[in-house]
């Protein structure tokens, strides 16, 4: 009887396999990379109410971070400062300035203002900066050199692998805790060997089990 | 999208309409001076920077929802200006005072940015030290209920405060002199509102002023006329007492208000030794109390028999005559017991309860005068108040007498719990004008022409005297919710003073005491400790007189006893889901009261559990399901008050039966009634459904003797050799090992710890109908055995919760790892990663493990969130949850000791939410690597032992076995 | 001819696995034309209402993904019950289909050839069903796929290997994956036989594509028969370990009852009943339905009677085992549950199970019962149920009562647990029309292979 498909559809029916198998490899590699931390959380830099530069305040002026963020040594939050920091300067400093037109709103009528949050962590995830920029961790091995930012961006992923490459081995990210706010330190020395006696003294044993994190 | 969902649920997205609403209505100025006062002693602060505060409190975190397509986009809202003392994040403590029923309290308040989360008791008040009630605890739900009412109405239509103040203002000077004006109040005990009753009645002197508990004292008060002459309070000191007698009196739990006696009893029970003596209680009680579970020798009497059983008692230890009223079985435990006395004259007291008439009061004075136990383990000192029933009577006389033209009620529920034959309710109708103030529009604010929406007392500025007289102001933490006004500010601006501002009158009434010297350090003190100093009254010196006869032979009838509800106390807290589902000490019944009756009574009334009888007092009568109580009173009924509300809100309408309806004034405590069984039946949920303990070694128990024979006995009774486990076993050597104790000869099973883990926690109800199906929440549950025969049953209670094996059958079958072991030994949970296959509860030996079956906050309002601990996940469903150890407590503090540069943590600073209330001091949490810590202490005690241990689980938590002090001549 | 084929003798030892005056042809045309024919209307009735009750399924499951495992019965103790009773329900019929295919190939057991293209058939769609209930029972279904070890550099999280549950998922899908394979390699000559005689354009594609070319050239059959050698190999193994590891997720726990070495073979045991009176149950319709007596004769419905009597009397002697060490073993938790288990709240369950999968089968010790077909069809609809209760026993029994008696409680079914039950039933009836309808039910060439060698007269007439 009459042969139903061509002796060529082998042909194709090979290429079509082949094409679907790699069709299918790709898919599953770009989604796996694009949806990594890595990739989504990184680089994220909202517009902001007010475009305040970080680069011109704790670069360039060389503000210390805990000036405005000042219970970052006290509390589990580095707070948002209040309108009223702002205007210490700035009742004299750009007083009439249109764009810290907000900022003077805030602060006349009480009204907050609404500042966009940048590192964001999951709800059920207890980061504590007491804790860390107490032990030496400093500012800049979370949030980069935010005193070259004008516009915050977020440069770590802030992913659980991630936290715990630290966790397990925090030799690295650890400085003489006077010093956790100068992003631009350089130890003299292997940062390392730094890293291992501030361990020593401090007794620093980062919880690896899920409660340290999660509760 | 789960992830969302757990952030919606873990801290308050935004802080509701209302909150908002009420804090742009709110005039500041004088609460702002009362914020100024207890928050920033130094530096003004404006109106508006305050209410940024409250702003960010509530809103900084929450989600914007999903704006950007990357993540949601969240809004930071810091204060417009700096707040002093305020660090975002960090809770804050404030001490102030909880008055329940006429017994003030001191109580800490845990606030997180601005929200109460947390009661605790004040450690520096006398009737707290540190401890709290359950109900104490509970009434921190009430703030933020829903159905609190949010407006000022006037006859059922949305009025304001402002229209009131101008309709009271004209009212209010045409009243002349008062006469046809009357207050009803709850039990008054601040001494501001009392100088501000003062004044008002000076302005109106025909007007008068009554006050109406519907659970009361004025049995002990009258007691006290009947023995000493004069009404005083009686302050019995149980840790000096070797020989306890309750009369009819649940000292360790319903009748009293405070932890008190509990902490008292407690103390004098426990062991460290074997041959250590403890007290000895003897229980004479109608109803299984937990007291009388408690008890060495309890003997079940119906109510209507324990005068006559304390005429004899007295006669025996030479008061008055005998008449010998009660019967064979008594009599042995009589003699024994009146020995018992005598060997210990001065060592032991003689407790009345506040059902039983002023006479057995009034005996049980004369008893302990003539033991010598007067000064020693009992005191005196002038009563705060006098017996409140008649004022009540003369009140309702008036009413119906039409002589009552504007009666104006301060909180409290009259027309629903005053005794029935008063017909309050049909006679507020008659007062031309009638305002009540109250947190709920409930079945009185529906009878009278205005309604206020009362401020709960974390809302408002107070004071309150505790019955040895010792003074604490009540302050506010949050600005009210719905605008509402205390009491005493209703009254001050009744009554036209200068100021009617909570904060004014209160402080302004106390700078009046003091010497103008040191008034602002004295106020200032007063307020951080939660108590003023000095202010104990001074003790009292009474004789009592040879008591008056008049105790009688019991009636034929069934006696039917009114109990104050566990839960719901009179019903004030019908609308409190915690308090709903916490269960009764005794039946573990939850979302309903019942008829309490013993086994044989039911076998006589020919019912079932379940099968709902009518109960009629005086030609009145209602009818309540019937639940059988092994150990209770035979011909005898008892049933709690305070269920059955119709107007309490969503979740207190029609729960359980309102026993008001047949409490008159004669039978105010305890009735006779006749009772016949429905055809009716209802369906009763218990937390616990099994009650025998099958012959297995669970809670362990021995007499004080025994155990000075055998002091390993607890360890020998569990049978079976160790196991050993197939995956080897991880060393627990290095860092803090937590671990806790349990010492089950001081639990009383009164509840405190499930509510304070609730509420620490963020633990969720899911009412009657899931709780019918097993799906209660409780991390910490009591569980409770009878021992011995149904009618001479014993009781033991044993608080369950996750062990924190260290080898935890949960760890090794969950398929994601969700919860495995932490290096300090503790079970770790994480929410995050469950995926709810519930192999971990199935294999949880103790069943500690809850599963979210369902949404449990599905029908939240945005306010019922605010009271969430933030530090705690709010777990969505299809996940399992459990205890912790309250890790959060135990990270909190290990990075305060990391901080503060210090390498060990105290032992006892960081204590659990259940170990932190437990008014017993039974449980007890540590480092048990530590060998100085309580709790490794108590785990070296011969009577340790580990529940289950023959499975090898290994778990932290272990248990001190329960020890019986019984008399030998009744054993 | 047929009769010249077998002596008379020879017949009386060893009956014919085909009866009736077949040759090749008429083999085929009967096979082949119960998919040809036009569709009889009795199973336009029977598959809609077999597709109505799926569809009720998948309302329920809607349902519970949007409120939670709180729509059924399940509570605190008893946190699994219908749920993974259904699911060890349907891997255990899955049991017979690989086991005939595979063990009785391997020991050439001839008689298999015309059953065990739907018994195979039966297995795939039981473990279709069984597979629904891992993920549907699961709190939050969405992360379901945590379970299987995806490489995430973004969590570096592995799953828990210790977990029983977690070897569930690899043993089940692997027996899926190797039984599907198994079946359709099977099924290759038989759709290139379809595909030959079809006479419509659509079905010589549609069966082209599926026959994937098959030719039928000697070659072609040696590589075939190797292949199928291979794969009857590698799923023997599979047999017996899908259950084994089941049962561990029982075995592995510490909950009295569950926590027994005996499970492993009573399980095996039980799947293979279990999974035989389903092919009995299902064969005994379809052959009548299809007139298909000839080819699958009372001698493969005996037989396949008697396996079933020796795993139910296996399964008996475990229960008896059980019994014993409990008692034996004077562990006093054992000792309760087993007394709570038979004289318990759920005493009525325990014993439906007894009655049906112990008593029931020992009638066909008898040759006139077991060769007779509503006898037999009766029997196979009570071994299903009772191996079902033997799983709601095992399962919910162990579970209400445990350690510590302030936590018993009891399980009560909600609709919603009823109607996802019965929603599979009609899934998996549903799944078997189809193929019935759409592909040859009896392995055409393998029966052939056990028919006497043709005639010259009929050479290549198929």
């Amino acid at each position: 009887m009459s042969a139903i498909f061509p002796k060529s559809t082998d042909l194709y029916v090979r290429i079509g396999g082949a094409v679907a198998v790699l069709a299918i490899l790709g898919g599953v590699g770009s989604f796996a990379y694009l949806s990594h931390p890595k990739v989504l959380e990184t680089g994220y830099s909202p517009v902001q109410p007010v475009p305040y530069s970080h680069k011109l305040h704790a670069g360039n002026l060389g503000m210390d971070c805990r000036y405005c963020h000042s219970t970052v040594e006290r509390a589990a939050f580095a707070a948002i400062p209040p309108a009223e920091t702002c205007m210490n300067c700035h009742h004299k400093v750009k007083e009439k300035n249109p764009i810290l037109q907000p900022v003077r709103d805030s602060f006349e009528k009480g009204v907050a203002m609404k500042w966009v949050k940048v590192h964001r962590l999951p709800d059920y995830v207890y980061f504590n900066h007491q804790a860390h920029v107490g032990a030496g961790v400093s500012c800049v091995s979370c949030h980069g050199r935010v005193d070259q930012m004008i516009e915050v961006k977020q440069v770590a992923p802030l992913s659980m692998a991630w936290c715990l490459e630290c966790h397990r081995n925090p030799a690295a990210n650890l400085r003489p805790a006077h010093l956790v706010t100068r992003l631009d330190w350089k130890p003299e020395g292997d940062p390392a060997e730094i890293g291992r006696r501030i361990i020593e003294e401090k007794h620093i044993k980062p919880p690896t089990n899920c409660s340290g994190c999660h509760r | 999208m789960d992830l969302v969902q757990i952030s919606n649920q873990k801290k308050p997205t935004g802080a509701g309409k209302h909150y908002w609403r009420s804090v742009n209505e709110l005039d500041g100025t004088a609460k702002l001076e009362g914020w100024l006062d207890q928050e920033f002693p130094a530096g003004p602060v404006n109106d508006s920077s305050r209410r940024q505060v409250l702003k960010l409190m509530g809103a900084s975190f929450g989600l914007a929802g999903l704006v950007a397509c990357r993540r949601p986009e969240e809004k930071i809202m810091p204060l417009s200006k700096g707040v002093e003392d305020l660090v975002p994040g960090k809770p804050l403590l404030y001490n102030s005072v909880f008055v329940h029923a006429g017994a003030a309290a001191g109580v800490r308040v845990t606030t997180h940015d601005g929200r109460p989360t947390k009661i605790e008791g004040n450690p520096d008040h006398p009737y707290s030290e540190g401890k709290a009630t359950g109900l104490a605890q509970g009434a921190l739900l009430n703030l933020y209920d829903p159905d609190r009412s949010k407006q000022v109405s006037e006859k059922g239509n949305e009025s304001s405060w402002e229209k009131f103040g101008a309709f009271a203002k004209t009212h209010f000077d045409g009243v002349g002199n008062g006469d046809g004006l009357r207050f009803l109040s709850q039990r008054v005990v601040s001494p501001t509102l009392t100088s501000v009753r003062e004044q008002a009645l000076k302005k109106w002197p025909g007007a008068k002023w009554v006050e109406w508990e519907p659970v009361n004292n004025d049995n002990a008060l009258a007691g006290a006329q009947l023995a000493f002459g004069n009404v005083v309070e009686a302050h019995y000191h149980l840790d000096q007492a070797d020989v306890i007698v309750a009369l009819d009196s649940d000292f360790l739990n319903l009748d009293s208000p405070t932890v008190l006696p509990a902490r008292q009893f407690t103390r004098k029970r426990k062991v460290t030794e074997p041959g250590d003596a403890i007290a000895r209680l003897y229980a004479v009680e109608s109803q299984f109390s937990a007291t009388g579970a408690t008890a060495d020798h309890r003997l079940r009497l119906r109510a209507g028999a324990i005068a006559a059983f304390t005429a004899d008692l007295a006669a025996l230890v030479g008061v008055g005559e005998s008449k010998t009223l009660s019967g064979e079985k008594e009599r042995k435990f009589l003699a024994a017991l009146a020995k018992d006395l005598k060997a210990n004259e001065g060592r032991s007291v003689v407790v009345a309860g506040p059902r039983q008439p002023a006479e057995v009061h009034a005996l049980a004075h004369a008893i302990n005068q003539t033991l010598g136990n007067c000064g020693k383990t009992v005191t005196f000192t002038q009563a705060l108040a006098e017996p409140m029933l008649d004022g009540l009577k003369a009140l309702a006389a008036d009413l119906s007498g039409g002589k009552v033209s504007t009666l104006v009620m301060l909180g409290g529920n009259p027309a629903h719990d005053a005794p029935a034959d008063l017909d309050l309710a049909g006679g507020i109708g008659k007062a031309q004008t009638s305002i009540h103030l109250a947190h709920n529009a409930n079945e009185t604010s529906a009878l009278a022409t205005w309604h206020l929406p009362e401020a709960h007392y974390l809302e408002s500025w107070g004071d309150a005297r505790a019955l040895d007289g010792t003074v604490s102001i009540q302050q506010p933490m949050i600005l009210p919710l719905y605008g509402g006004r205390s009491a005493l500010e209703v009254v001050a601006q009744l009554a036209g003073l200068p100021s009617a501002k909570g904060h004014d009158l209160v402080r302004g009434f106390w700078q009046g005491q003091w010497p103008a010297a040191d008034r602002e350090r004295v106020w200032r003190k007063a307020l951080h400790d939660g108590v003023v100093a000095n202010t104990k009254f001074a003790e009292a010196k009474v004789t009592a007189k040879a008591p008056a006869a008049g105790a009688k032979a019991p009636g034929t009838g069934y006696d039917v006893a009114f109990h104050p509800s566990s839960s719901l106390w009179d019903g004030r807290y019908a609308n409190n889901a915690w308090m709903q589902e916490t269960p009764e000490p005794m039946s573990k019944l939850v979302w309903d009261n019942a008829a309490m009756v013993s086994p044989a009574t039911l076998k006589a009334l020919g019912a079932t559990q379940g099968d709902v009888i009518s109960i009629t007092v005086g030609g009145k009568s209602i009818e309540a399901p019937v639940m059988v109580q092994p150990g209770h009173a035979d011909q005898a009924i008892s049933i709690s008050l305070g269920y059955g509300r119709k107007n309490a809100g969503r979740v207190g309408d029609g729960v359980g039966v309102n026993a008001y309806p047949i409490r008159t004034t004669a039978g105010l405590h305890i009735a006779e009634a006749q009772v016949a069984k429905t055809a009716k039946t209802h369906k009763l949920v218990t937390t616990q459904e099994h009650f025998r303990m099958e012959d297995r070694p669970i809670i362990r128990e021995a007499t004080t003797a025994q155990y000075k024979e055998d002091p390993k006995f607890a360890e020998k009774m569990s049978e079976m050799p160790p196991i050993d486990s197939i995956y080897g076993y991880h060393s627990y050597e290095q860092g803090y090992q937590w671990g806790m104790a349990i010492d089950l000869n001081a639990c009383t099973g009164c509840n405190a710890c499930l509510v304070a883990c609730q509420a620490e926690n963020n633990v969720p109800t899911v009412g009657k109908a899931q709780v019918s199906r097993g799906r209660e929440m409780h991390w910490i549950r009591l569980d409770r055995y009878y021992t011995g025969t149904g009618d001479e049953a014993q009781s033991v209670s044993q608080p369950m919760t996750c062990q924190q094996c260290e080898t935890a059958p949960c760890e090794s079958v969950c398929p994601v790892a969700a919860t495995t072991h932490s290096p300090e030994g503790l079970n770790d949970m994480a929410y995050n990663r469950c995926i709810g296959t519930r192999y971990c509860a199935n294999n949880c030996p103790y069943k500690v493990r809850r599963f979210n079956f369902l949404n449990w906050h599905k029908e939240d309002e945005e306010v019922q969130s605010l009271v969430h601990n933030p530090n705690v996940t709010v777990r969505m469903r299809g996940i399992m949850e459990k205890c912790t150890y309250c890790v959060q407590r135990i990270q909190e503090k290990k990075i305060q000791a990391k901080v503060e540069g210090r390498r060990e943590i105290k032992d006892g600073e960081i204590v659990t939410a259940c170990q932190q209330t437990c008014p017993a001091d039974a449980i007890v949490f540590g480092n048990i690597k530590d060998p100085g810590s309580r709790v490794a202490k108590l785990r070296h005690q011969e009577r340790n032992y580990e529940l289950l241990a023959e499975l090898n689980t290994k778990p932290r938590t272990t248990y001190l076995a329960k020890l019986r002090n019984p008399n030998p001549e009744l054993a | 001819m047929a009769d010249l084929a077998i002596k008379p003798p020879l017949a009386e030892l060893n009956p014919p696995l085909v009866e009736g005056n077949h040759s090749y042809s008429t083999v085929t045309h009967t096979v082949s034309g119960i998919v040809e024919r036009k569709t009889p209307k009795q199973w336009f009735i029977a598959i809609s209402i077999s597709g109505a009750i799926t569809l009720m399924m998948l309302g329920m499951i809607g349902y519970l993904f949007l409120n939670g495992v709180g729509v059924w019965g399940n509570n605190s103790p008893v946190g699994w019950a219908w749920d993974i009773t259904n699911f060890v329900f349907w891997i255990g019929i899955g049991h017979a289909g690989t086991l005939i295919s595979a063990i009785l190939f391997l020991f050439r057991q001839k008689w298999r050839t015309s059953i065990n293209r739907a018994a195979e058939a039966m297995t795939l769609f039981a473990v279709a069903c069984a597979l629904l209930f891992p993920l549907i029972h699961v709190g939050r279904p969405w992360r379901a796929y945590w379970m299987f070890p995806i490489p995430n550099t973004d969590l570096n999280m592995w799953q828990n290997f210790r977990s029983p549950l977690l070897w569930d998922v690899f043993a089940v899908s692997t027996y899926g994956t190797v039984s599907a394979l198994f079946w359709y390699v099977g099924l290759l000559p038989d759709l290139a036989t379809l595909r030959d005689r079809a006479r419509t354009r659509i079905r010589q594609l549609v069966y082209g594509v599926l026959s994937l070319g098959w030719r039928g050239s000697a070659r072609a059959w040696r590589h075939y028969e190797m292949a199928y050698l291979i794969l009857a190999g590698l799923s023997t193994p599979l047999v017996l370990s899908v259950h084994t590891i089941v049962s561990f997720d029982f075995a592995v726990s510490i909950i009295p009852g569950w926590h027994t070495t005996i499970f492993p073979p009573y399980f095996v045991a039980g799947a293979i009943f279990s999974g035989f009176a389903m092919v009995v149950t299902l064969m005994v319709i379809f052959r009548y339905a299809f007139q298909l007596e000839d080819l699958v004769t009372i001698k493969h419905l005996e037989n396949m009677n008697i396996v079933m009597l020796a795993t139910g009397s296996i399964v008996g002697y475990a229960y008896a085992t059980e019994l014993f060490i409990a008692w034996y073993s004077g562990n006093m938790y054992e000792k309760f549950a087993f007394l709570n288990r038979t004289t318990g709240p759920y005493w009525w369950a325990y014993w439906t199970m007894v009655s049906c999968n112990v008593i029931s089968p020992q009638f066909f010790w008898f040759k006139k019962l077991r060769r007779n077909i509503p006898f037999m069809f009766v029997i196979s609809i009570f071994v299903n149920i009772g191996m079902w209760f033997e799983r709601f026993v095992i399962i919910v029994t162990s579970l209400h009562r445990d350690f510590l008696p302030s936590s018993w409680g009891y399980f009560r079914p909600t609709f919603v647990d009823v109607c996802t039950f019965i929603g599979t039933l009609g899934f998996f009836t549903t799944l078997f029309l189809l193929f019935v309808r759409f592909l040859p039910m009896i392995a055409i060439s393998e029966v052939k292979g056990v028919m006497p060698a043709p005639g010259a007269s009929e050479r290549g007439q198929h």
